[in-house]
């Protein structure tokens, strides 16, 4: 198990430097110039290169980056070019209503898909069945500014259930993680559906209903603890999900997380921001598959991690 | 695994679709606007008591207290003056900092703000800053002479990176202090402390505009140093407000300075700004009467449907901005090189149908300065609009039989439409326009390179004057000193004999003589058009709205130097 963990956690860091050597390179070839940015419209190119050398522009690319990643190691994610802010700074405040909304999404989705993916089951090749697998499609496949704005004008404009966006009490959360969790509702109805069906073939469910157990104390009992087993493991991969997700959907809700901080620092090129939540969003998604993969033996003794 | 790479390569979506998107209110962001008429650079000891009493009269008696909600969809990345360079935050900088100088609200007339009066030598070069006495910086400690002095030189400091900096290159001992060879900038010198002398190496009549320009405004020592980088988000001035709250991405709230020197200013006690809202989102909040102002305007696409709103159609202002939206023609690159081309397009142009293009947000240009300008030449009547007059002169140039070039433009909504409506008219006298459509920084770059950009539409890209005096639209947009590489002068047009003319203009520091200059400025614009490099499209107005509740001197949300709004004279309806 140590060794396993130890090989993965080293896998980790090198997917984590490619990471960061691709988005640095990426951002450097990028057809902007952050010393004109820095030093103004006003400045003569004396003063634009005097800036250049200050932030060390005008060294050589793979020594830039090798000082990015010297500086990266004492925890320095370097400061914004606009806001001139430490952006490990940034990124810490943005990330606690970043993770509320994040467990907001993964509330909702369990909710919904694995009720919806239970009663399909039982409802097989009936029109219902048919109605929400259907539905899962659609949310899965549905362009997530499409549904924000859906959601934002039906139940906050029109009907004025809620807030139109912002951050705050839990009228504030709701809009913003529904609206995340309905894409993953879709995956979790399909899985659980077919989770639901492969259980219900099973032998010891006939056993059960053989022996007497009402249909209900079937399900409740021997059907769906069983099919949730494999679903479980799944939730360490919805962070790589969300990570898409939430720049558009906290972008819509005026939701104060990283992603609305990515989508702004892309349009203003604030390079540093996009560095650094771009590292952030990548060890996220890395440990959200650790995790899953650590946890997956722990529900379901058969796996065995090697 | 594969959901791993699915949601990689959903951020790498999200960011090449947001690198095109809605850059159009960033670029114009990149300068703080200003406002109309004359400068009055006269030697003054008219003291600035609520200055809104001498601006045009009110929509209702001005009410003190009470607060009001604006909202932004970013947020405002510093509030430190001597860095803070967008429209956004421009203004609240204004409101908690205050300057030697400041504009009279509404107008471009420079009064006095924290200098009690000031003085012009003779020869133009030196100007003497009496400063008001017990003006309190929000810490307690009264502001002296020596704050002025060390404000100005942290800004000129390379090592604060003020995007500032080069607007005060005409005081002594800059480049020595920019060098590190002069520990103090010679030309800043405080006799007491209540005195500010500021000595620069030739006469320059812009000087009274960079003291009321906000990269001089006046900050205290010890709260610098003691927040160092993060001063900006730390802000403590002399201004009508303090920042009592800031929490990045959701809001910063401003409350009343109790001490502030001007009486009665500010009206409010507090506003709070709420950040990450959508533009569109804030229009639907205005709507319902939860906010009270849109601080990033109404976005253009909305604009038909506002105007067709009954409800809505009045809260809208049209503000004049200080901008110029134009074709640059780069002389170096032919068919360009030749004068009668570049007079042919600006003959082929049919303006009045760009700007109904743009629902009628703008009004036609011919000229480079905008008609809020000084100088700005009513007589002047340009280049009409004259199809078989250009193809005259396309003959003239040889080019009868036709020529083909590219021309780049900025690729977000207008821009391209009103791109290949240019292209139409142009196709009319022989010039076969291949279109350029990318990003802005792609753009901007192939404008400052020599060979780079034949033609450039400068649609979202368009230079806002940062203090409303024409030179700033001539040095580096027109000037010789602007055709270089990464410069902005995108015609590379370059015109020894004009240069020297705005030169002179400059030295014209007289007060008296202040309309003599604007006229001066005005010949300069108006003989340069002669050579055409640009063709002139349109000005553009901002289109900016806010609920009922609030209310202010007139013309107050239209002020093109305050956006959206002067904070320390607007006021609420319903407050105590």
């Amino acid at each position: 198990m140590a060794a396993y963990l130890l090989r993965r956690l080293m896998r980790a860091a090198l997917i984590l430097l490619g990471v960061s050597l691709i988005t640095y390179v990426l951002l450097f070839l990028l057809p902007a110039d952050p010393a004109r940015q820095v030093a103004g419209r006003t400045a003569s190119v004396a003063q634009v290169e005097q800036v250049r050398h200050q932030l060390g522009l005008d060294r050589p690319v793979w020594e830039q980056y090798g000082r990015y990643i010297a500086r990266l190691a004492s925890g320095d994610l370097g400061r914004s070019y606009v806001q001139r802010s430490q952006v490990s700074e940034l990124v810490g405040s943005r990330l606690p209503a970043t993770l509320l909304l994040m467990v907001g999404a993964i509330f909702c989705e369990l909710l919904f898909g694995l009720t919806l993916g239970a009663f399909a089951a039982f409802r097989r090749n009936t029109l219902m069945d048919q109605g929400i697998m259907l539905g899962a499609f659609f949310f899965v496949s549905q362009p997530q500014f499409f549904l924000s704005y859906l959601l934002l004008y039906l139940f906050a404009v029109i009907l004025g259930w809620f807030p139109i966006g912002g951050y705050g009490d839990f009228k504030h959360l709701v809009l913003p993680a529904v609206t995340l969790g309905l894409i993953g509702t879709g995956w979790y109805a399909r899985i659980m559906r077919s989770s639901v069906i492969e259980v219900l073939r099973q032998d010891y469910v006939r056993t059960a209903r053989a022996k007497g157990l009402t249909r209900g104390r079937t399900i409740l009992v021997h059907i769906v603890p069983n099919a949730l087993l494999p679903i479980l493991a799944m939730i360490g991969l919805d962070i790589g999900t969300f990570m898409g997700g939430i720049v558009v959907v906290e972008s819509v809700f005026g939701w104060p997380g990283i992603g609305q901080l990515t989508w702004q620092a892309i349009q203003q090129i604030d390079i540093p921001i996009i560095m650094g939540v771009t590292l952030v969003s990548a060890c996220a998604i890395v440990l959200g598959n650790l995790l899953a993969d650590l946890v997956a033996p722990l529900i379901d003794p058969r796996i065995r991690l090697k | 695994m594969n959901r791993l790479l699915a949601s990689a390569s959903i951020i790498a979506l999200l960011g090449l679709g947001a690198c095109g998107e809605e850059k159009k209110e960033e670029a114009q962001s990149q300068a703080a606007p200003a406002a109309t008429s004359e400068a009055a650079s006269t030697a003054t000891s008219e003291a600035a008591p609520a200055a809104s009493e001498a601006a045009a009269p009110m929509a209702s008696e001005p009410k003190q207290g009470g607060s009001m909600i604006v909202t932004f969809k970013d947020d405002l990345p510093t509030l430190d003056p001597a860095i803070g360079y967008d429209w956004k935050n421009w203004s609240v900088i204004k409101s908690v900092f205050d300057g030697l100088l400041d504009y009279k609200p509404g107008t471009t007339e420079i009064v006095p703000d924290l200098a009690e009066s000031f003085e012009t030598s003779v020869d133009g070069l030196t100007y003497t800053f009496k400063l008001r006495h017990g003006v309190k910086f929000h810490n307690g400690r009264e502001m002296t002479a020596a704050d002025v002095k060390y404000s100005l030189e942290r800004m000129i400091n390379p090592a604060t990176q003020s995007p500032g900096a080069g607007y005060y290159s005409g005081l002594k001992g800059f480049a020595e202090f920019q060098a590190g060879s002069a520990k103090e900038v010679s030309g800043i010198t405080t006799p007491d402390d209540y005195t500010v002398k500021i000595e620069l190496t030739a006469p320059d009549a812009t000087t009274l505009h960079l003291m009321a320009l906000n990269f001089s405004f006046v900050v205290p020592k010890e709260e610098v140093e003691k927040s160092g980088a993060d001063f900006g988000k730390k802000p403590v001035g002399t201004g009508a407000f303090k920042v009592t709250e800031w929490t990045s991405g959701q809001k910063i709230i401003l409350e009343r300075n109790a001490d502030y020197y001007r009486q009665g200013i500010p009206r409010l006690d507090k506003i709070t700004f709420e950040i990450g809202q959508e533009p569109v989102v804030a229009l639907l909040r205005l709507q319902k009467g939860e906010i009270d102002i849109a601080g990033d305007n109404v976005p253009p696409a909305k604009f038909t449907e506002v105007m067709n709103d009954p409800a809505m159609k009045d809260l809208v202002t049209m503000d004049d901005q200080l901008q110029t939206g134009y074709i640059a023609m780069n002389v170096n690159i032919p068919p360009f090189d030749k004068v009668a081309v570049r007079q042919a397009v600006n003959m082929a142009i049919n303006k009045d149908r760009i700007v109904q293009l743009i629902n009628n947000r703008a009004v036609p240009a011919n000229q480079p300065l905008p008609p809020a300008m000084p100088g700005y030449d009513k007589a002047y009547k340009g280049y009409a609009f004259d199809v078989e007059g250009a193809k005259a002169k396309m003959k003239e140039a040889g080019l009868e039989g036709g020529v083909e070039t590219d021309m780049y433009v900025m690729n977000t909504d207008p821009q391209p439409r009103i791109a290949q409506a240019i292209q139409q008219d142009l196709s009319n006298i022989g010039i076969k326009v291949n279109l350029k459509s990318l990003d802005m920084g792609t753009v901007i770059a192939a404008g400052g390179k020599k060979d780079g950009a034949p033609m450039i539409w400068s649609g979202g890209m368009a230079w806002i004057a940062d203090f409303p005096d024409p030179s700033n639209f001539y040095t580096a947009i027109l000037g010789c000193g602007g055709a270089v590489d990464g410069g902005w002068n995108w015609s590379w047009y370059c015109n020894k004999d004009l240069d020297k003319r705005a030169g002179e203009a400059n030295a014209m520091t007289d007060p008296a003589k202040a309309a003599e200059r604007a006229a001066a400025w005005g010949k300069i614009f108006t003989d340069l058009m002669t050579d055409a490099p640009w063709a002139p499209i349109f000005n553009e107005k901002a289109v900016g709205i806010h609920s009922k509740r609030v209310a202010g001197p007139n013309g107050i949300f239209a002020d093109p130097i305050h956006i959206p709004v002067n904070y320390d004279e607007v006021y609420a309806t319903d407050g105590k």
